[in-house]
């Protein structure tokens, strides 16, 4: 094994906190909903909602590396695990949900309201 | 034990046997197996879930008038402050969870011992905290029409805050039983009868002329239309059902579709949770017997302590699908 066992305390507080404000200030933006943020668009989703996930994969990326200890592991396994979710994801997420937006166009402009 | 830790021989060629790929033990290898499958089974439910969002994107009920109860503060609106709650106590469950791993490195047997105990306790707290939310969604707070359509009518006054049936509703001296089972003449029954009638709603309505009607329909403010006078009595006129609280088939807080997604991937959630904390606890005992202080290594704390992990990580997604975009 490639661990040497030394004790990582310290990193693991470090983690702690930045999860920690990451998820505070989460919930200060989720409360009060700044105006500008909330009605500005970039691409499509609102600026609030791009703060949101890239915040959640922030905080996805400290769970992953610093507790699920991948940042520890040989760099073929942290890939082959990272890279096919990622990927697979990325995909799945594309097909449906243009397929959903596009549903919601025909509800919307044909005479089909609600059938599933 | 060789089953379970295989120590590597690095002296042998690569195919010879007793190696480890990417140096990662054979149960280390397949745990990962498992959290890429079912991170890829969670993915798929919460993709389904924005498959149905953006069909019905003008139309979702809003968090923020969903989730807003907090334990033992009665009628304040707190929407996210319970949430939040929750996920510290599980964040912080995955901080002596990995502690717990670090103490195992080390083979510090008593400091594991309390790390893997706080982490189970964190869990069931979390567990209970999610049992709690569901109560309240099951419930319901204010209660809505559902017209002829399909679609949710919530009251509200004419600041804008909800109202709810039983604050307005008259009370008329009709008789509506219950249709159970030892009355059907076939296998007939139906749910429990809601507290007024679509009659009694309308009346009250009528009885109360600050009254308005919110609907489903998100406006360019993005909050829910409120409709003039006029047009609240006219969309009253089409009511089919009163709606208390959820259900797998309606709910009062809007698309039908949003409750079935919440049982489900919450609840799915919530079984890991669950089932992480069972085996937590066989590992904690395991722990107590000393059974890896023979085996002379950790490595089984090491493992559960991913799966904890993962249930935290999806945790991060549910948490910003649901309650925060």
């Amino acid at each position: 094994m490639s661990h040497e066992h030394v004790s990582n305390i310290g990193r693991i507080w470090k983690v702690f906190g930045i999860l920690s404000v990451v998820t505070i200030i989460e919930v200060i933006l989720g409360i009060y909903k700044p105006d500008s943020l909330h009605h500005g668009q970039f691409l499509g989703l609102s600026l609030l909602n791009w703060i949101f996930y890239i915040l959640t994969i922030f905080k996805a990326y400290y769970i992953v590396w610093a507790f699920m200890h991948l940042e520890g592991e040989t760099p073929s396994l942290r890939w082959s695990i990272v890279s096919t979710v990622i990927f697979l994801v990325v995909y799945l997420l594309f097909i449906l949900l243009t397929e959903g937006h596009y549903i919601y166009g025909v509800f919307k402009d044909s005479t089909i309201k609600w059938n599933f | 034990m060789e089953a379970t830790v295989t120590t590597a021989n690095s002296e042998e060629k690569t195919w010879g046997g007793g190696n480890e790929p990417m140096n990662a033990s054979y149960g280390k290898m397949m745990m990962w197996f498992f959290i890429v499958s079912d991170a890829l089974t969670f993915s798929g439910f919460l993709a389904a879930y924005g498959f149905s969002r953006f069909k019905f994107i003008e139309t979702w009920p809003l968090a923020d008038e969903v989730f807003t109860h907090f334990p033992f503060m009665h009628g304040v609106s707190a929407p996210m402050y319970y949430v939040a709650l929750m996920t510290f106590i599980l964040i912080f469950s995955s901080v002596t969870m990995v502690l717990a791993v670090d103490a195992g490195h080390q083979m510090k047997k008593n400091k594991v011992i309390v790390y893997m105990f706080l982490t189970i306790i964190g869990g069931l707290i979390f567990v209970g905290s999610q049992a709690w939310e569901w109560k309240n969604f099951i419930k319901g707070e204010y209660g809505a029409i559902e017209t002829k359509g399909g679609s949710i009518l919530q009251f509200v006054d004419k600041d804008g805050k909800q109202i709810a049936l039983a604050d307005f509703a008259a009370t008329l001296h009709e008789e509506r039983n219950q249709l159970t089972r030892n009355e059907g003449t076939w296998f007939m029954e139906e749910a429990s009868l809601p507290s007024y009638s679509v009659a009694e709603v309308q009346a009250g309505f009528k009885a109360h002329p600050d009254l308005l009607i919110r609907t489903e329909v998100i406006n360019e403010k993005k909050q829910k239309t409120i409709l003039s006078r006029a047009e609240s009595e006219q969309r009253l006129a089409e009511a089919a059902l009163v709606v208390e609280g959820a259900n797998l088939i309606r709910n009062e807080y809007g698309s039908k579709l949003f409750a079935d997604f919440f049982f489900f991937i919450t609840g799915f959630h919530g079984f890991h949770v669950f089932s992480g904390v069972i085996i937590n606890i066989i590992i904690f005992f395991n722990v107590l017997l000393g059974t890896y202080e023979k085996r002379k290594s950790y490595e089984m704390v090491e493992k559960v302590g991913l799966y904890w992990h993962f249930v935290d990580l999806v945790w991060v997604f549910v948490f910003t699908v649901f309650y925060l975009v």
